[in-house]
C-alpha cells in the first residue's frame, strides 16, 4: 500500500461565475522514501493541491471528488479531530512563504519549541535544546544565540531554514515543500537537499517538492507530475521526463530556463518564452485541452475535446493528442 | 560616468544577545561597486550575505552606517525633504517577498497605481492607460485590476510588484530575487520583459539572484558577496568562465542542472560551517569552508584587489579551481 494516494481528485473554488475546478481529476501516488515533484505554472494549482493534502483549503475551495489516501484513511472523510492530529505529527508542511507563516511576535526558538511542545509533548526546556539542535541541523550558523532572534531579524533565506526545521520538528512520515529554496542560494540550497534525501534515506520520510527548478527536480525527484491549469499535463518517472519530454508544455518549461553556458561570452538572444498566459478560472473545466490556445502543435481535436493521459515509450503518461497511438 | 557610486559601504546592525548583552552584525561591511547606466550589475551569494541590505541601503531604505552612495554623481546619503523625495522616486524596488510587500486591503489596479499618485507623475488623466498597459507588460489580465492581492498566486502577485515598480519610468531598478517566485515560463516572459525595457528605456538594474543561470543571461557585471563582503567581482564573461576566488567556484559547481545529472548525491558538498557573523574570524571568511586554505588564510584577512584589469577577487591564492 502507498504512503499517500490521491484518486480523481477534484477540487472546486467558489467563484461568483459558479465553480471553478482548479484541480481536475488529479491521481498521483507516493511511497515511503520516496520525491515527488509538482512543476507548473504559477496558478496552475500546485499549492492547493498541497493544501488539500493538508487539510487547510481556503473557505471558498472544496474537495469536490476524488479521495486522499494517506496510511489507509481518506483524509477527505476524516473528523476534523483525526486530522489535525495526523497533520503537523505525521503530515508537516513548508510553506511557500515564510514571513506569513512565522508569527513576528514570538522568536523562531520560541515558535519552533511550541511545535514540540504541542505535537510531540516535550517540556520547555527539552523543546528549547531540540530548537537550537534543528536550528543547527538546518544550517543556521550560531543557532545557540540565532534561537532568540525574532523572524525580521534573519534573511529571506535563514527564515526559510526555520520553517524547515519546524517542519521536521515532529519527524513526520510526509513533509511538503512548497518552494522551499526559492530563497536560498545554491551551495545552501545543495546542504537542504542533501538534509531532506538523508532523512528520506535514513527515515523513510516521504516528499512532495512544489517547485519551479527543473534543476532542482533532476536532483531531487524520484517522479514529476508536470501540471497545467489543474491539471497534469505529464506524469511519470523523472529520467523519462527529462530525457524525452513529451507533452509540448513540459517541452517549453525545459528550454525557457536560462542554464548556465559554457560560453558566457556568446550573445544572448531572447529566452524561449511560452507565450501567452494561463487560461482564466472561468475555463477550467472545459472538455478541451487547456493549453490548446499557447502550443505551437494544436489542431483541432485539442478544442473539441480533453485529452487523457496516453502512455509514453520512455514510460511516462502525457495528456496530448498526439501521444495517442493505434 | 556611472549612474550608482557606491563608496564603501557599510550597514550594521545592533543584534541583542541574552543578559542584556548585544552585539554589532557587519551585515555590509565596506562595499564599494559601480554600475553604469543602462547596464545590469548582478549580486550573487549566499543566503544572509548582506544583498538585499546593501541594495537596500543604496536605494536608502536601510540606513547606512558608513560610505557614500552617489546617484548621477549626487549623495543619496545627505539628501533630504523634497529632494531626497524626488531621487527616491528615480529608484525602485522589486521585492524578493512578494507577499509582504503587496497591502492586502488594496486592489492590484490600485497597488500599481499608487506610486503614480504619491509621485504625482503622469498627469491624473493618463494614470488608467498607465496602469491598464502595465497588467498587460507583465502579462496579467485586465480584469485582475479589480482583484485583491490573496486572490492571486504567488507568481501572479510578483507580477503586480513588477508592474508597480515601473510605474514612475524609474531610471534605477533594484531587482531583489524578482524573478524568484516565479515559474520558469513567466520568468522567462519577466526576464524578457525587463531586458526589453532596457534596452528601449535605458534601465539600469541591481539585479539580486541566486539563479546563477538567470544572473548569466542578464548581467554585465557580477559581483560576489560572502558574509557581508565582496569577495570577486568582474564582468559576466571572466566571471563565470575564470572565476578567481573558491566561493565562487563552489557556487558554480553546486548549480543543479539537468544536464548533469548524477542523482543521489550533491554536486559539491560544500562542506564545514559558515562563521559566526556576530564573531567573525580574523582571517578569510570563507577559510572554514575553502578546500585551498592555508594558516595565512586563517590569520589575515585578504583585501578586495584587482588580479587582471576589471576582475576583482579577495583571495590569497586565487586562481583556477583544483578539478
Ligand atoms: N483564496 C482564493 N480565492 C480565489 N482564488 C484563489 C484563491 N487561492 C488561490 N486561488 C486561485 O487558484 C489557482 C491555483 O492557485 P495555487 O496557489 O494552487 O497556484 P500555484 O500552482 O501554487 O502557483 P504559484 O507557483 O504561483 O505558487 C490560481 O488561479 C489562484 O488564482
Ligand atoms: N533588521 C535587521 N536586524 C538585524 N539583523 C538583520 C536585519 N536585516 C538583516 N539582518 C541580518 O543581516 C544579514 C544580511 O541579511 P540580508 O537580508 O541582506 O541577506 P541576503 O544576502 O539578502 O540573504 P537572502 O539571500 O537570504 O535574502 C543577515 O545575517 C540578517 O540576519
Ligand atoms: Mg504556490
Ligand atoms: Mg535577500
Amino acid at each position: 500500500m502507498s504512503l499517500l494516494s490521491v484518486e480523481n481528485l477534484r477540487i472546486e473554488l467558489a467563484l461568483r461565475a459558479g465553480p471553478a475546478p482548479v484541480i481536475d481529476d488529479l491521481s498521483f501516488t507516493l511511497e515511503a522514501g520516496r520525491t515527488l515533484s509538482f512543476v507548473g505554472e504559477s496558478g496552475c494549482g500546485k499549492s492547493m493541491t498541497a493544501l488539500a493534502i493538508m487539510g487547510l483549503l481556503p473557505d471558498v475551495g472544496r474537495v469536490a471528488a476524488g479521495s486522499i489516501t494517506f496510511d489507509g484513511a481518506d483524509l477527505t472523510t476524516l473528523p476534523d479531530a483525526r486530522l489535525r492530529q495526523i497533520r503537523g505529527n505525521e503530515i508537516s508542511m513548508i510553506f511557500q512563504e515564510p514571513m506569513t507563516s512565522l508569527n513576528p511576535v514570538y522568536t523562531v526558538g520560541e515558535q519552533i519549541a511550541e511545535v514540540l511542545r504541542r505535537h510531540r509533548g516535550m517540556t520547555g526546556r527539552d523543546a528549547t535544546a531540540r530548537a537550537v539542535e534543528l536550528l543547527d541541523a538546518v544550517r543556521i550558523p550560531n543557532a545557540r544565540s540565532r534561537v532568540t532572534a525574532y523572524p525580521h531579524e534573519m534573511s529571506g533565506g535563514q527564515r526559510q531554514r526555520v520553517m524547515i526545521a519546524m517542519a521536521l520538528a515532529c519527524a513526520p512520515r510526509l513533509i511538503i515543500a512548497d518552494e522551499p529554496t526559492t530563497a536560498l542560494d545554491v551551495t545552501v540550497q545543495a546542504q537542504i537537499f542533501e538534509l531532506l534525501r538523508d532523512l528520506a534515506h535514513d527515515t523513510g520520510t516521504a516528499l512532495i517538492l512544489i517547485t519551479h527548478d527543473m534543476g532542482a527536480v533532476a536532483e531531487m525527484a524520484d517522479d514529476v507530475v508536470v501540471m497545467y491549469a489543474g491539471r497534469a499535463a505529464e506524469a511519470g518517472p523523472v529520467e523519462a521526463i527529462l530525457d524525452d519530454p513529451r507533452h509540448p508544455y513540459t517541452r517549453g518549461l525545459i528550454a525557457c530556463v536560462p542554464h548556465l553556458t559554457a560560453d558566457p561570452e556568446a550573445a544572448r538572444g531572447d529566452l524561449t518564452e511560452i507565450p501567452g498566459i494561463v487560461p482564466p478560472l472561468a475555463s477550467l473545466g472545459a472538455s478541451a485541452c487547456l493549453f490548446a490556445s499557447r502550443c505551437a502543435h494544436v489542431h483541432d481535436r485539442c478544442h473539441g475535446a480533453r485529452p487523457p493521459a496516453f502512455d509514453c515509450p520512455a514510460g511516462q503518461r502525457a495528456a496530448c493528442w498526439l501521444e495517442e497511438r493505434a | 560616468m556611472s549612474l550608482l557610486e557606491i563608496e564603501n559601504l557599510s550597514v550594521r546592525f545592533r543584534i541583542k544577545g541574552g543578559w542584556g548583552r548585544s552585539a554589532w552584525l557587519h551585515a555590509v561591511d565596506d562595499v564599494s561597486l559601480s554600475l553604469p547606466r543602462g547596464k545590469t550589475l548582478a549580486l550573487v551569494g549566499e543566503s544572509g550575505s548582506g544583498k538585499t541590505t546593501a541594495a537596500l541601503a543604496a536605494a536608502r531604505l536601510v540606513p547606512a552606517s558608513e560610505g557614500a552612495v552617489r546617484l548621477d554623481g549626487t549623495d543619496l546619503l545627505t539628501l533630504e525633504g523634497e529632494t531626497l523625495r524626488r531621487a527616491r522616486a528615480r529608484v525602485q524596488v522589486i521585492f524578493q517577498d512578494p507577499y509582504s510587500s503587496l497591502n492586502p486591503r488594496l486592489r492590484a489596479g490600485a497597488i500599481v497605481r499608487e506610486p503614480m499618485d504619491a509621485l504625482n507623475t503622469p498627469p491624473k488623466a493618463e494614470r488608467a492607460d498607465r496602469v491598464a498597459e502595465l497588467f498587460a507588460q507583465v502579462g496579467l489580465r485586465p480584469e485582475q485590476q479589480a482583484l485583491f492581492p490573496h486572490q492571486f498566486s504567488g507568481g501572479q502577485r510578483q507580477r503586480i510588484g513588477i508592474a508597480r515598480a515601473l510605474a514612475t519610468r524609474p531610471e534605477l531598478i533594484v531587482c531583489d530575487e524578482a524573478v524568484s517566485a516565479l515559474d520558469v515560463a513567466v520568468q522567462a516572459q519577466i526576464l524578457n520583459l525587463l531586458r526589453r525595457l532596457q534596452a528601449e528605456l535605458g534601465l539600469t538594474f541591481l539585479f539580486i539572484s541566486h539563479d546563477l543561470g538567470v544572473v548569466q543571461h542578464m548581467s554585465d557585471r557580477v559581483a560576489v558577496m560572502y558574509m557581508g563582503r565582496i569577495v570577486e567581482e568582474a564582468d559576466r564573461g571572466p566571471l563565470f568562465s575564470a572565476p578567481l576566488h573558491p566561493y565562487t567556484q563552489a557556487l558554480l559547481a553546486a548549480v543543479p542542472s539537468i544536464d548533469r545529472r548524477r542523482r543521489g548525491r550533491s554536486a559539491v558538498k560544500a562542506t564545514g560551517e559558515t562563521p559566526d557573523p556576530l564573531n567573525p574570524p580574523p582571517g578569510c571568511m570563507f577559510a572554514s569552508r575553502c578546500p585551498r586554505a592555508e594558516a595565512l588564510c586563517r590569520e589575515t584577512r585578504p583585501a578586495l584587489e584587482e588580479k587582471s584589469p576589471g576582475h576583482r577577487a579577495a583571495c590569497h591564492f586565487p586562481g583556477p579551481s583544483g578539478d
